[in-house]
């Protein structure tokens, strides 16, 4: 099996679950933005939830296959289409020689995630296959590169695992609850269960959303780190207050705009900084610091954003209204391990 | 007695001291070995920086609370590494201003010319205190007081690879091409990152570093890179191309 990129688009990376042990060394951690629809892709084809797939950001890739291929698609909605029939987001599905699997634009979420058997094959570099741009390292040529025309993509596995065919074609219902916020899209408003086809994109937002204030994504933060540095004023507005997602957004951090906030300490030592880490530099405006984020800071933090919401911050589109609600570090680990033993199913 | 501070779900903060000072390293890097010993496999991530450290806990394996318990019990009664236990680099650098463009500005800084600025750039070893921003760069210091200068008020949008710059009381190599708003100073052949090395970086936190002037031939036999440093840009969109 053999998918051959027609059109690159313009953000389609090789993605895993990223470099581990390696932050020391000023080396990222990369890896998908929205582990979680990358870990669903891989369930439906038996993989593990971390083997490498491709994650398209906003559309714009087309793949064509040179033999039949068994692959999955979940995430967000980029309008994705074989042969220009379109095809839902969230199930198995096999492309025929020949055929075109084609990304439109974004729907509702910003990134869909595309899973080959067994992983797409490539040289691990530093333990991982995840690209990452501006580091150089991983992706298909072990540069960091996007995929670009005339590349080719080959599964570590010719077929899907035995154990994914005794499972659904589609995504199960619990997967539908914990689908990042795909029905949030420009301004807030959300798209809709109609718009995301077979995925019940409305009712997974829902799901993750303020009670009462549909259009709106909790984001969940651990507190911790430099909060006791922030005025109770600026507390208050950190976790009362709607903010937006802002236009500087990309894989090393995101932007959120609002009533900005003011901490006591204006500089500090740098020092380690974990996955999801809310950091407030002096203009007040909140920063979400990514999966290629730099592996030390020295601007105050709030604590950091769970895993899971680091996955639904990543299906936002600029505008995107969001909320900060404080989760305690007991809850979030049981979140956690509740998400891993889903993909057990 | 470091404290310990949950910074995420799966993560905590030792923190040892509260500012950067080159007698604090063996205890940072004491704790960092304390820290691998107690967690082993269950430490996904031990990240030390100037004063702290960073640990990542394999949250499948290990609570928050429980980590905090074996993490202050290794701790207890930490003793400094060995001071002289890092790896001394002589470091050639070739000074000029085609490739170091703050050389004037730093020494106007100083009252003085471009030559005494090289001279004492080249006067110290260095400290690694962490590395980051790129994989290999190594955060050094300290620079002599009187020759701290602030970053760029607008941040290159790239400065080459193999770059030495200055910025406030620290020093350091960009490993590769990347944004940045240090004073640089010169350039250097040296390669800081290599897939293909052993550990891939050539400092380690603890190691001390000493600059050498070399002029523009050994620099080109060495395989330096020549062309020019481009001019100041913007800065980049999410403010994170800090160093």
């Amino acid at each position: 099996m053999t998918l051959r990129v027609e059109r690159a688009g313009p953000l389609a990376l090789v993605v895993d679950g990223g470099r581990r042990g390696v932050r020391h060394l000023g080396v990222t951690q990369g890896g998908a933005m929205d582990w979680i629809s990358l870990g669903w892709a891989n369930w439906l084809l038996g993989n593990a939830p971390d083997a490498a797939g491709i994650e398209v950001m906003v559309g714009g890739l087309s793949l064509v296959a040179e033999a039949d291929t068994l692959l999955a698609l979940a995430g967000a909605d980029l309008a994705a289409t074989v042969d220009g029939a379109p095809l839902t987001s969230g199930q198995r599905f096999t492309l025929k020689a020949g055929q075109t699997l084609a990304f439109g634009g974004p729907q509702s979420g910003l990134r869909a995630y595309l899973a080959i058997p067994g992983g797409v094959l490539a040289d691990p570099v530093m333990g991982s296959v995840t690209s990452t741009v501006r580091e150089g390292l991983g992706g298909l040529d072990g540069q960091g590169r996007t995929l670009q025309v005339a590349d080719r993509l080959e599964g570590a596995d010719r077929q899907a695992r035995q154990a994914s065919l005794a499972r659904p074609g589609q995504l199960p219902e619990e997967a539908r609850s914990t689908l990042p916020a795909s029905g949030v899209t420009a301004g807030g408003v959300a798209a809709g269960g109609v718009a995301a086809g077979g995925v019940a994109a409305g009712e997974a937002v829902a799901g993750e959303n303020i009670a009462g204030e549909k259009n709106i994504v909790r984001l969940d933060l651990v507190p911790g780190a430099q909060i006791h540095a922030f005025s109770g004023t600026s507390l208050f507005r950190a976790f009362e207050q709607q903010w937006q997602v802002d236009q500087r957004a990309d894989r090393m951090g995101i932007r959120l705009t609002g009533t900005p906030l003011d901490c006591a300490m204006s500089g500090m030592v740098s020092e380690g900084i974990p996955l999801g880490a809310v950091q407030v530099p002096p203009d007040g405006q909140p920063i979400i610091l990514m999966n290629d984020r730099q592996t030390i800071g020295g601007y105050p933090r709030l604590g950091a954003l769970t895993p899971q919401s680091c996955a639904r911050l990543a299906q936002c589109m600029p505008g995107a209204a969001v909320r900060l609600a404080p989760m305690s570090p007991e809850r979030a680990r049981h979140e956690y391990l509740q998400q891993l033993a889903m993909w057990k199913m | 007695m470091p404290r310990l501070e949950t910074v995420a779900f799966d993560s905590l903060i030792v923190r040892l001291f509260d500012r950067i000072d080159e007698a604090h390293m063996p205890w940072v890097l004491a704790a960092v070995d304390s820290i691998r010993d107690a967690l082993g496999e269950l430490a996904l991530e031990v990240v030390p920086s100037y004063t702290t450290v960073l640990v990542q806990i394999d949250i499948k394996q290990l609570a928050l609370p429980e980590a905090r318990a074996r993490l202050s019990q290794a701790l207890m009664g930490l003793e400094p590494r060995d001071g002289e236990a890092g790896t001394l680099h002589e470091i050639p650098v070739w000074y000029d201003v085609s490739v170091g463009p703050e050389l004037p500005l730093v020494a106007e800084r100083l009252g003085t010319d471009i030559n005494e600025v090289i001279q004492r750039h080249t006067a110290r070893d260095y400290s690694v205190f962490a590395l980051g921003f790129a994989p290999g760069y190594g955060f050094m210091g300290l620079i002599e007081e009187a020759m701290a200068t602030p970053r760029l008020k607008t941040p290159r949008q790239k400065v080459a690879a193999g770059s030495v710059g200055i910025a406030d009381r620290q020093t350091a190599i960009y490993p590769a091409p990347s944004p940045g708003g240090w004073n640089l100073l010169g350039r250097t052949a040296v390669k800081l990152f290599d897939r293909q090395r052993e550990g891939y970086t050539l400092f380690r936190p603890g190691d001390r570093v000493r600059f050498v002037a070399i002029d523009r031939e050994a620099f080109m036999a060495q395989g330096g890179d020549t062309t020019p440093q481009p001019g100041v840009g913007s800065e980049r969109p999410n403010g994170e191309g800090r160093s």
